[in-house]
């Protein structure tokens, strides 16, 4: 089984994203530029700042030759993380329901997080159970979640809450406290904490983070 | 043709930009600042101003959180 891992101008965690996938599975950079997925089982969009982020963070990294071919592979039920700016241009690229704006209080925060799994049967978190912690770090200042009422009933409704921040630890004023959602036919996944961070207890506070690759493996 | 397109914040999303501004203003001695909303300006000279909305639903604007508004100026360059 196959990670491809993206790779824009402007990415800054592509590599741990590549070593963090190389803990369950084999992994490959696929250059933003390309088109071909290298045959990839499952497609991770890290985070950084793809661009520049210019415009509006994730705006102008939707339109890249690779992203063309994930939207592709996405449509036709290929497994698809967006971690932070990932999740950022999954959501520019429709591929995910809402958008990201900026932080409450309008300031970078780079801290550990505890989340909560509010849906365990999924593609992203089959090892986890419903209702269990995580705590992976989180660092942005654009990850305030945001859908219309409408969307977000329906989306409560079909399950596509995967993650939410635990209570007092949401930071960036995400609505009603969501930290990570999937689309609808549930195989593509966007959120703002770094599971790729959260790899090895030394360094990542926990290795909390493995879960959603290991479980991305079993489905891919 | 130039044409000139404003992009804000849609009414009801919290605007913490324009918050923030409503509350400095004071400080510096203005008063009755009912409300501020923060946006940005998008300057364009085309030959088709006909591209001009698709490229703001397509690009320049994120209509799911922002409206925006196109002006069309005589002269530019």
């Amino acid at each position: 089984m196959k990670f491809g891992v993206l790779q824009f101008p402007g990415s800054c965690d592509e590599v741990d994203a590549l070593e963090a996938a190389r803990r369950v599975a084999d992994a490959e950079l696929i250059w933003h530029a390309e088109r071909d997925l290298k045959g990839a089982d499952a497609i991770i969009v890290p985070g950084g700042f793809s661009y520049g982020d210019y415009l509006r963070a994730g705006a102008i990294a939707r339109f890249a030759p690779a992203m063309e071919s994930v939207i592709e592979f996405a449509r036709e039920g290929g497994v698809v993380l967006g971690i932070c700016n990932g999740f950022q241009v999954l959501c520019e690229a429709r591929l995910l329901p809402g958008a990201l704006l900026p932080n409450t209080n309008l300031r970078f925060t780079c801290r550990q997080v505890e989340l909560e799994v509010m849906n365990s049967g999924g593609t992203f978190t089959r090892t986890c159970a419903l209702g269990e912690r995580l705590s992976i770090p989180a660092k942005h200042s654009w990850g305030r979640w945001y859908a219309d009422e409408r969307t977000l009933q329906a989306m409560d409704e079909s399950g596509q809450i995967v993650l939410r921040y635990a209570q007092g630890e949401n930071f960036n004023g995400s609505l009603h406290d969501i930290a990570g959602v999937c689309n609808e036919a549930g195989n593509v996944f966007g959120l703002m904490p770094h599971p790729e961070h959260a790899v090895d207890k030394a360094v990542g506070g926990s290795e909390d983070g493995l879960k959603i690759f290991n479980s991305m493996k079993m489905a891919a | 043709m130039r044409a000139r397109v404003l992009i804000r914040p849609k009414q009801g999303i919290l605007d913490p930009q324009g918050e923030a501004v409503k509350r400095a203003l004071p400080a510096l001695g203005f008063s009755g600042v009912e409300s501020v909303h923060v946006g940005r300006l998008v300057e364009l000279d085309v030959q088709d101003a006909a591209q001009v909305q698709p490229m703001c639903e397509k690009l320049l604007a994120n209509p799911l959180v922002e409206d925006y508004e196109v002006q069309l100026l005589d002269g530019g360059s």
